[in-house]
């Protein structure tokens, strides 16, 4: 044990995820030997996260206003969400550069060991976001881990009712047992050209998208068409549109 | 395969220590509390990742040493393999193969195989459920590795729904009450969050029935192949009446179970239905008591000796026999299938057995690759065997 102040900054550097308390003591007798500018700008950085940055009001992941940068380029498509458990996941899947739709930040997964359950994830305001018929599919990324698959079997049922909405999940391919963010770029993106559909829409009327006049991205939808009834081929068309190729 | 080397460092009673090993039979002799089963407990730690003793790794570390270190020098087919274990109680242990980099200690398994039989084992026969499904668990894991991973989910899942049992059960069992009350038709409420919990509960559910239906098949498959090697084994130590039998008591519901009590064997896809039906069948008596009922985990081996349970009814001395019978079916299992020896560590076991038993255990183990062999007084291990011998003195191991 060491003295009130650094006793209490070891401590706290303690809490922090990944750091022992060996690390800790180590970053403490950093910190006091260190020049007071260095620490006067990691004091700022720190305020500033929790003074600046808040969550973004639509999909959850961080912000600097009321909405994040995401949610605020017009370029994005609207029509595609992707579900993941962190604000962490989205840098991650961000870096393949495979997806070009919005995003869904859950805050978790669900782990009754921790007492988290769906009322403690952002389940309502995903649900309040698919109210509007814009969205037509959604990508399920939690985490390749057993809680990760149980949020994505909760979510899979819960969007059973909304008959317009493709819902698939990240191919396997992913390290079994891990994290999102600590999958390379290749194997991440690789799982999400991948991905593999949960349920289909089933559009209410087959003029229900415009897009339906465009090629499809997918080959399931574009391979078969030639044996395909006309109105079966414009169902996949409409079902099925990855915003990944755009 | 056998042990060529086997070097610790702050390990249990032991600052230091090496055993050069050979293969066929090496008896450690020493009297009690010197520091002979803490050997064959390293042994078999580089097998298994776990001792056979201890459910933690803390007792494992030298009193007052923050780490221990198990050096194990395997060879099979002349292929020397060398392991290397750092066991950091608290804190991730770390493994080494060969010469190459870190390796996840997981991936050691496999490297070195051993069958392990020690006075604690009495226990298979006379103790809980949790030891006889321990056993036919560590067996699945020595034969495929894979099954650690299995294994591990599996428990997991358990934990979680356990959990979700408990703390939704206020909210889950509303509807219980609710149930057995007549309804009015007029109104009636949508409970959110029940349905939510039993939304949730589904989930579980089918990751039980997906992931417990494996290994379920799994035990049920290779209790099928050791039942043969293990009426054999039974017979030949214990020279008495009465076959040696396993029959596996499931959580299923009664005509699942009846089913697999009578060795049938369902496909994995079937099982998972069953335990699906099953978990439906008993949902009201799992929330209502906020514990899971159906799954591998509730599931018990039965032993029985011609028509009776062994557990209760055997004597002391059939219960040893039953108990090593179990271990010796499972080195012959993991001989035959792997077409290589597993090492056998047999930890006082001669001064339990009479001189007839004895000789016919000698006689069992004498084509055996590597024994090692542990006992308070040398005369106690029959001359026949052979080997090795080394004293062991507080925590000194000379050759004898
Ligand atoms: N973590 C530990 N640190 C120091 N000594 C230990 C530790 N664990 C066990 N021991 C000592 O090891 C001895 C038991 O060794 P053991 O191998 O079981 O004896 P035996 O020769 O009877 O098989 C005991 O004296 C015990 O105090
Ligand atoms: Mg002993
Ligand atoms: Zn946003």
């Amino acid at each position: 044990m060491y003295d009130g102040a650094v006793q209490d900054l070891i401590d706290e550097l303690g809490r922090l995820p990944g750091i022992g308390p060996k690390s800790a003591q180590r970053m403490a007798f950093h910190l006091l030997a260190a020049d007071p500018v260095d620490v006067t700008r990691l004091v700022g950085a720190i305020q500033a996260v929790k003074d600046k940055v808040r969550f973004c009001d639509v999909c959850g992941n961080v912000a600097e206003g009321e909405r994040c940068r995401i949610c605020l380029d017009p370029r994005r498509d609207a029509h595609a969400i992707c579900v993941v458990e962190e604000p962490k996941d989205v840098v991650a899947i961000e870096r393949t550069r495979e997806f070009r739709g919005l995003y869904h930040v859950l805050g978790g997964a669900i782990s009754p060991m921790d007492g988290i359950g769906p009322g403690e994830l952002r389940f309502a305001e995903l649900m309040t976001r698919l109210a509007s018929d814009e969205v037509t599919e959604v990508i399920v990324a939690t985490d390749p881990n057993l809680e990760g698959e149980a949020t994505a079997s909760y979510l899979v049922r819960l969007l059973s009712s909304f008959e317009g909405i493709t819902v698939s999940r990240l191919a396997s391919g992913l390290p079994v047992g891990g994290d999102l963010e600590y999958a390379d770029e290749v194997t991440l993106g690789r799982a999400f050209e991948g991905r593999r559909v949960m349920s289909r829409a089933r559009p209410p009327a087959p003029t229900a998208d415009p897009r339906a006049a465009e090629p499809a991205a997918d080959p399931s939808a574009a391979e078969p068409a030639a044996d395909q009834t006309a109105a079966s081929a414009r169902e996949a068309k409409t079902a099925y549109a990855p915003t990944g190729s755009e | 395969m056998h042990v060529r080397h086997l070097s610790l460092a702050s390990f249990r009673s032991y600052d230091r220590a090496e055993l050069p090993l050979v293969p066929g039979v090496t008896t450690l002799v020493g009297e009690n509390g010197q520091g002979k089963t803490n050997l064959v407990e390293a042994i078999g730690y580089v097998a298994t990742l776990a001792s056979h003793r201890v459910a933690t790794d803390a007792p494992l570390v030298k009193f007052g040493a923050d780490q221990a270190i198990i050096r194990c020098a395997v060879v099979r087919d002349t292929r020397e393999q060398l392991v290397e274990l750092e066991i950091n109680p608290g804190r991730a242990n770390r493994a080494r193969l060969g010469r190459a980099a870190q390796t996840r200690p997981r991936d050691v398994l496999g490297t070195l195989r051993t069958v392990l039989f020690a006075p604690e084992d009495l226990s298979l026969v006379k103790g809980d459920p949790g030891t006889r499904r321990r056993f036919v668990d560590d067996l699945l894991v020595a034969r495929q590795p894979r099954w650690a991973g299995v294994r591990g989910d599996y428990e997991r899942i358990v934990k979680q729904r356990n959990a979700l049992l408990k703390s939704a059960a206020p909210v889950l069992r509303r509807g219980n009450r609710g149930a057995s009350r007549p309804r009015r038709p007029d109104q009636e409420p949508v409970d959110e969050a029940r349905a939510s919990a039993l939304h949730t509960l589904d989930v579980w559910n089918s990751h039980l029935s997906q992931v417990g239906s494996q290994l379920l098949y799994a035990r049920l498959r290779i209790l099928r192949d050791l039942g043969p090697h293990l009426a054999q084994a039974y017979a030949q130590v214990s020279d008495g009446a009465g076959e040696a039998r396993v029959r596996y008591e499931s959580s299923l519901h009664e005509g699942a179970a009846a089913r697999i009590a009578g060795g049938d064997v369902p496909e994995p896809a079937e099982l998972a239905e069953l335990m699906l039906e099953s978990l439906e069948r008993l949902r009201a008596q799992e929330v209502e008591r906020g514990v899971g009922l159906v799954g591998p985990h509730r599931d018990d081996i039965v032993l029985t000796l011609g028509e009776l349970p062994a557990k209760g009814y055997a004597s002391h001395g059939e219960s040893w026999s039953f108990a090593l019978g179990l271990k010796l079916a499972a080195y012959r299992l993991l001989r035959a299938d792997l077409d290589d020896d597993p090492v056998l560590i047999l930890d006082d076991v001669f001064a339990e057995l009479d001189s007839g038993r004895r000789e016919r255990l000698a006689a069992m183990i004498g084509d055996c690759e590597q024994v090692i062999i542990t006992a308070a007084v040398g005369e106690d291990v029959p001359k026949s065997l052979g080997g090795q011998t080394f004293w062991v003195k507080d925590g000194e191991v000379v050759p004898g």
